[in-house]
């Protein structure tokens, strides 16, 4: 069978996420995984241990400065010279900020199309993807070149299928045109230890109703007693009640959790377009005309400051 | 500075939107169609930028005639001309083609420095900037939330998931912007007349070198073979608190066995 290269997304202080998980899940249906590193010294060797328990049989691995000191072209460069030589059946990336920059410059490079946001991939090509904030379902396919595929995060339930991968040292022959966006600080801002937003099986995120930054106190304490991420609506970001590498929306992330909880949140459009494909949706919101309560499956009309602490008691008493 | 803002006209993504049935294109026919939010930021980090160091912003839009009321608002918000890429043939483009004819395009313009929105609100695809930067050879700084510019120097602020990375690059380059990078500002009256009478170059694919088997429907490296609309939501229970909902929304969450 064919290879599947799947481009690992991984966190230096996490290690492998998990839609890296669902890749190499997908790619063992497609072909034989092999897992591609591209990062600072050291990344493949740190991150082996995981890709292998997910059936990655091969590990290409391009580290270093000349990879990981500047923005993406570099890692395009190489990835475009892995995927002419092994020819793969596919190449699989994470549709996040990063994978989808790779993806881009590596559709220019080969000249071949490119699907992003896509939840499901068939063997014969055929990707499926959600459209327009979740109203639209579509089926697509690459008509020029290889699958080339960003997955969406939470599409696909990753499984273990332990393999023992080989690592491969690839040579780094980044161009000058290359190295022409240098990155000269990395800073880390204050997450703990939450899950990624959009990785997340469970999201709690808060709205204007919440009322000011301080409250969202309130917000992350029941995300941390659910094991969950938290998340903002852009009427709270904009309100500077929490930062906004933390708001879901239409110019926000996409979650799509097992299950979220709108604290405060009325519902607008904007929101939803970043929230509506959730498993399960619960509200609590003062107002019984929020829009929220029409996609919620459970709807609490009443003050989140009454709700939202005998809530996190009960869990507390369940545990 | 010589500053070039790509703007596109998308569906209003505050109103129902489809595919169309016909060739699975976006309907852009029976919907009301605005500027692609995330390009006002765009427009307005490239008048600041003008504002502190002199030059010039023109506007570039790939899209059909209709796009042209976009462009009059864009131009409204103060950018000094516009360049419209209009032709048939492009109607069912792909991502992969549209950077061709957007990197065709930039090239007879001569930007020292190219500003966009990180993403569209119809597509979301992300991929425009670094698609164009690849073909130009220049440098990409995307995802930005805040830019410096010193001279021929740009610096900016890059969101990541874990907090932000500082890119820097000299022009020319390409830039993608955020919706935190600033605050657009809203047309005047004196804008909004201006505009009228602002230059606006109509460009064909024959003015840009770009044959039409290369987009368009015959050109595109994708397809898409069917779509369907989701069925809407329903809401499900709705209670009102006397006093327990906190309790009542514990027992649904462990009967879903989330608790």
């Amino acid at each position: 069978m064919s290879e599947v290269l799947v481009v690992v997304e991984a966190t230096r202080e996490f290690g492998v996420k998990k839609v890296t998980l669902e890749m190499l899940t997908l790619a063992r249906e497609l072909g034989t995984p092999s897992a591609v590193v591209l990062g600072g010294a050291g990344a493949a060797e740190a991150l082996s241990g995981k890709l292998g328990e997910y059936g990655a049989e091969k590990i290409y691995a391009a580290e270093g400065e000349e990879i990981d000191g500047y923005l993406v072209a570099p890692k395009a460069t190489v990835l475009a010279e892995l995927v002419n030589r092994v020819q793969p059946a596919a190449v699989l990336l994470a549709s996040a900020q990063e994978g989808k920059e790779i993806a881009a410059r590596l559709a220019v490079k080969l000249d071949n199309g490119i699907l992003t946001d896509v939840v499901a991939l068939d063997a014969d090509g055929t990707a499926t993807q959600v459209a327009f904030a979740g109203s639209t379902i579509v089926k697509s396919k690459v008509t020029r070149g290889l699958p080339l595929v960003t997955l969406r995060p939470n599409s696909i339930n990753p499984t273990p299928a332990p393999a023992t991968p080989a690592v491969e040292r690839l040579t780094v022959s980044a161009t000058d045109t290359d190295k022409l966006a240098r990155v000269v600080d990395r800073v880390a801002e204050q997450k703990g230890s939450r899950p990624e937003l959009t990785e997340a099986s469970v999201v709690v995120s808060g709205g204007r109703g919440v009322g000011n930054a301080d409250n969202f106190k309130l917000v992350e304490e029941l995300a941390d007693l659910l094991g969950g991420a938290v998340g903002a609506s852009r009427a709270a970001v904009d309100s500077g009640f929490y930062p906004h590498q933390f708001q879901v929306g239409q110019t926000g992330k996409t979650v799509s959790p097992q299950l979220y909880v709108a604290l405060g949140i009325s519902g607008a459009i904007q929101h939803r377009a970043g929230m509506q494909t959730s498993k399960t949706i619960v509200a609590v919101n003062k107002d019984a005309e929020a829009p929220i309560f029409e996609l919620a499956d459970f709807g609490v009309v009443g003050d989140l400051f009454k709700v939202v602490p005998q809530a996190a008691e009960e869990i507390r008493k369940r545990k | 500075m010589n500053i070039v803002v790509l703007v596109k006209q998308v569906p209003d993504s505050g109103a129902d939107r489809n595919l169309r049935t016909d060739d699975n294109t976006v309907d852009r026919g029976s919907a009301n169609n605005v500027i692609n939010e995330m390009d006002e930021y765009a427009i307005e980090e490239a008048l600041k930028i003008k504002e502190a160091h002199g030059g010039e912003v023109t506007i570039l839009t790939m899209g059909p005639d209709r796009a042209t009321e976009s462009i009059r608002k864009a131009l409204s918000m103060g950018p000094d001309k516009a360049v419209h890429v209009v032709d048939d043939a492009l109607h069912g483009s792909c991502a992969v083609a549209t950077s061709k004819v957007l990197a065709a395009a930039l090239g007879q313009l001569n930007a020292d420095l190219v500003i966009c929105g990180a993403e569209s609100t119809d597509g979301r695809v992300q991929v425009m900037p670094h698609m164009i930067a690849e073909r130009l050879g220049v440098a990409a700084l995307t995802g930005a939330r805040k830019l410096t510019v010193d001279g021929a120097t740009l610096t900016v602020e890059r969101q990541t998931e874990e907090g932000y990375e500082v890119v820097t690059a000299s022009t020319p380059a390409v830039v993608s912007v955020w919706d935190t990078i600033n605050e657009p500002r809203y047309p005047s009256f004196k804008g909004i007349m201006a505009a009228k009478k602002k230059p606006v170059q109509t460009l064909s694919l024959g003015d840009l070198g770009v044959a039409p088997t290369e987009v368009g429907f015959d050109g595109a490296t994708s397809a898409v073979l069917e779509h369907t609309k989701r069925p809407p939501r329903s809401g499900g229970a709705k209670i009102t608190d006397e006093g327990d909902g906190g309790v009542k929304l514990v027992e649904f969450l462990a009967t879903e066995k989330f608790v």
